[in-house]
């Protein structure tokens, strides 16, 4: 974990100013009005990347779930921490994103089209393993049922998926995009991604600091 | 495994708490759902299928967590740590025992049910008993799994259900639509039966080997 | 593969990921009895549990018969005894037996649990509910329950404490006949004189490390107390002592 430290506490917040100025130059001055939804579509540059963020942050939680369970290591349970909770903000944006796009396009503030229930199901999934996390007390105990949860909920997400799909299917296709989008589009993608990381190295952080204050504590204590 | 399974049930033939309050309470549930919803709209063949698996689910963690229950008592898990037994094997007769105690309420459920909210059903009784075993399965698999972990940390009551409703979405959807549908009279829904078996496959896969992970301490 | 029953190298075990064991290592020959000693809090219980493989080491080694501790054989052929019984309180004596008997997969299953009631003395009660009851013969179950299956390594823990007279005398016998038979022992208790009487070695553990150990015979009772309570004293409480 010293190894990123350097990149991380220095480069990282730069790329991410720079990546989030150029993505904003770019939806209002760069990228061109869709004709059928106007400038309401512009929510679309933040919704996308921040719902593919949220699967990261899951992603994420799986394979730190799983070396948790391999190696029994801090560092692993700490990742899958960070990266939940990071999910978990990250999940309500895309439901708050989703839900101010839905209104001027379909006049509605809520609709059960499959990926909007999907990310809801999701949003539950990660309050389900906050919640644990706090009821169940900070022990190795705890962060292997984590763990467990972790794994688990990601082996749903396929069959979610294609429940979700079964049971209803509205959301709007993307149709093909203008160059000018897709470039706008994948540079959001680059600037949300480094905001990803930065936001969970920087969870990461603060989490192995009280590990060391309490570490500290004890030693002092003992030492009495 | 058996000798497991068997001392499960003897328990529950001195007791008979879980049986009793677990179809007392599902009784209850779907009696609260004929009041809020109106006899007219229960008839209905979707919601009354909504109406059985709900209650299902509800009045199973109930016994989910009496399962585990029993062996907090006296530390009766670390007895059974201590034994020869493997914690795949213990997970299938905690499984099995949950699927066991489950069928038995529905079968006295569902006939109840059928009589009080429909009276133009008319469902092979064969198949929607095959059909609720399936969901049944799917639901004791992760139920055990996630029962043996909510058991053994503070506020079980409501950790159970928070951890384990998000991921039973799936076996929710495709019970319903598959028991509405023969309720209905309808086509069998192909396409749910299996999110339904391959529910079912995964998970009690996954329980059988990660269990060990969760006896761990 | 060793000729010890146990051997522990470097032990270590964290609760809340603080260190409850650390650099825990020692080897425990067959036929041995050990009496292992310590304050509350010193980590005695979690050691035991470790050994009895109902906790998994955070770090360093542990091999009970040579084998890992994870083998189901392993377990097979020790015995547990703690301050839980493991006991459903809603089945009789006998069904209690009679599952753990299943469990451990008992030939003759029937014979050896009469044989056990009868030696812990519950043979009259062997139809009567657990949870009727009294502490110390539920305990005294426990004890069977830990013997029935005549494992060749005996882990008690504080064993002494929640037996009523008759159990601790029948806790003597066993003690005695496992020696006679060649069986290893490893006991906590609080009880200096009952512990030493019957060990062949000791160890103190204190605050998670073992800070004694016994080197050939133990000693006697009293020379062992005063040796107990000058390791045990907490260094803190002679430094920040104000008189000069």
């Amino acid at each position: 974990m010293k190894r990123f430290a350097p990149f991380a506490d220095d480069v990282l917040p730069w790329l991410t100013c720079a990546g989030m100025l150029a993505a904003l130059a770019m939806i209002f001055l760069y990228a061109p009005s869709e004709q059928q939804q106007g400038a309401s579509q512009r929510i679309f540059y933040f919704h996308l990347p921040i719902a593919l963020s949220t699967y990261l942050a899951f992603f994420t939680v799986a394979g730190a779930s799983a070396s948790y369970l391999l190696q029994g290591d801090r560092f692993s349970d700490l990742l899958a921490q960070a990266a939940a909770e990071v999910g978990m903000v990250f999940c309500t944006l895309v439901i708050i994103t989703g839900s101010l796009w839905a209104r001027p396009i379909w006049g509605v503030w809520w609709t059960w089209d499959p990926r909007l229930t999907m990310v809801v199901i999701l949003w539950t999934i990660y309050a389900a393993y906050l919640l644990l996390r706090m009821f169940a007390g900070d022990t190795e105990q705890t962060a292997r049922y984590a763990a467990v949860l972790g794994i688990v909920g990601v082996l749903d997400i396929p069959i979610l998926h294609v429940a979700t799909r079964l049971w209803r299917g509205i959301h709007p296709k993307v149709e093909k995009m203008a160059p000018e989008m897709m470039w706008t589009l994948l540079v959001c993608l680059g600037a949300f991604l480094f905001f990803f990381c930065w936001l969970l190295w920087l969870r990461l952080r603060s989490l192995s600091q009280q590990d060391e204050v309490a570490a500290l504590r004890r030693e002092m204590l003992a030492s009495l | 495994m058996w000798a497991l399974l068997w001392k499960d049930v003897l328990l529950e033939l001195r007791t008979k708490e879980r049986l009793s309050s677990l179809f007392v309470l599902a009784l209850l549930i779907i009696l609260v759902f004929v009041f809020a919803l109106g006899p007219e709209q229960a008839r209905r063949p979707e919601i009354g299928a909504g109406v059985l698996w709900v209650t299902l689910l509800f009045a199973g963690m109930l016994s989910l967590q009496r399962g585990f229950l029993i062996e907090q008592e006296r530390g009766c898990l670390f007895g059974l740590l201590l034994t020869p037994i493997d914690a795949g094997t213990l997970f299938i007769a905690k499984f099995l025992g949950n699927v066991l105690f489950l069928t038995i309420v529905e079968a006295i459920v569902t006939p109840i049910t059928l009589l009080l909210l429909g009276s133009s059903w008319s469902p092979l009784l064969l198949l929607l008993a095959a059909v609720e075993l399936l969901g049944i399965i799917g639901f004791s698999a992760l139920g055990t799994l996630f029962a043996a972990i909510a058991v053994r940390t503070r506020a079980r009551e409501v950790l159970l259900p928070v951890m384990l409703l998000p991921l039973l979405v799936p076996l929710l959807m495709a019970s319903v639509k598959v028991t509405s549908a023969l309720l209905a009279g309808e086509a069998w829904p192909e396409a749910w039966l299996r999110v339904l078996l391959a529910f079912d496959v995964i998970f009690v896969v996954t329980g059988w080997l990660i269990f060990g992970q969760v006896m761990q301490e | 593969m060793t000729g010890w029953i146990i051997e522990a190298e470097n032990l270590r075990k964290t609760f809340a990921w603080t260190p409850v064991l650390q650099d825990v290592s020692c080897q425990i020959g067959a036929g041995e009895i050990v009496s292992i000693f310590g304050p509350n809090g010193a980590g005695k219980t979690t050691f035991l549990r470790l050994l009895a493989t109902l906790l998994q080491p955070s770090g360093g080694t542990l091999r009970l018969f040579g084998h890992s501790p994870t083998d189901a054989a392993t377990r097979r052929r020790l015995g547990f005894l703690g301050h839980d019984s493991f006991l459903y309180p809603d089945l009789t004596a006998e069904e209690n037996l009679t599952f753990y008997g299943q469990a451990y997969q008992l030939k003759n299953a029937q014979a050896r649990i009469d044989a056990i009631l009868t030696e812990v003395g519950l043979q009259q009660w062997r139809k009567t509910p657990v949870r009727i009851f009294s502490r110390g013969m539920e305990q005294r179950l426990s004890l069977a329950r830990a013997l029935l299956h005549d494992p060749e390594l005996l882990l008690f823990d504080e064993p002494y404490t929640g037996l009523d007279t008759r159990g601790v005398a029948t806790l003597q016998t066993v003690l005695a006949t496992a020696k006679e038979r060649g069986k290893t022992v490893v006991l906590t208790t609080h009880d200096f004189a009952l512990g030493l009487e019957i060990s062949s070695k000791a160890f103190i553990l204190h605050r998670g490390r073992i800070i004694w150990e016994s080197t050939g015979h133990v000693p006697p009772a009293q020379e062992f107390g005063e040796l107990y309570h000058s390791r045990t004293q907490s260094p803190g409480s002679q430094t920040l002592d104000p008189r000069p």
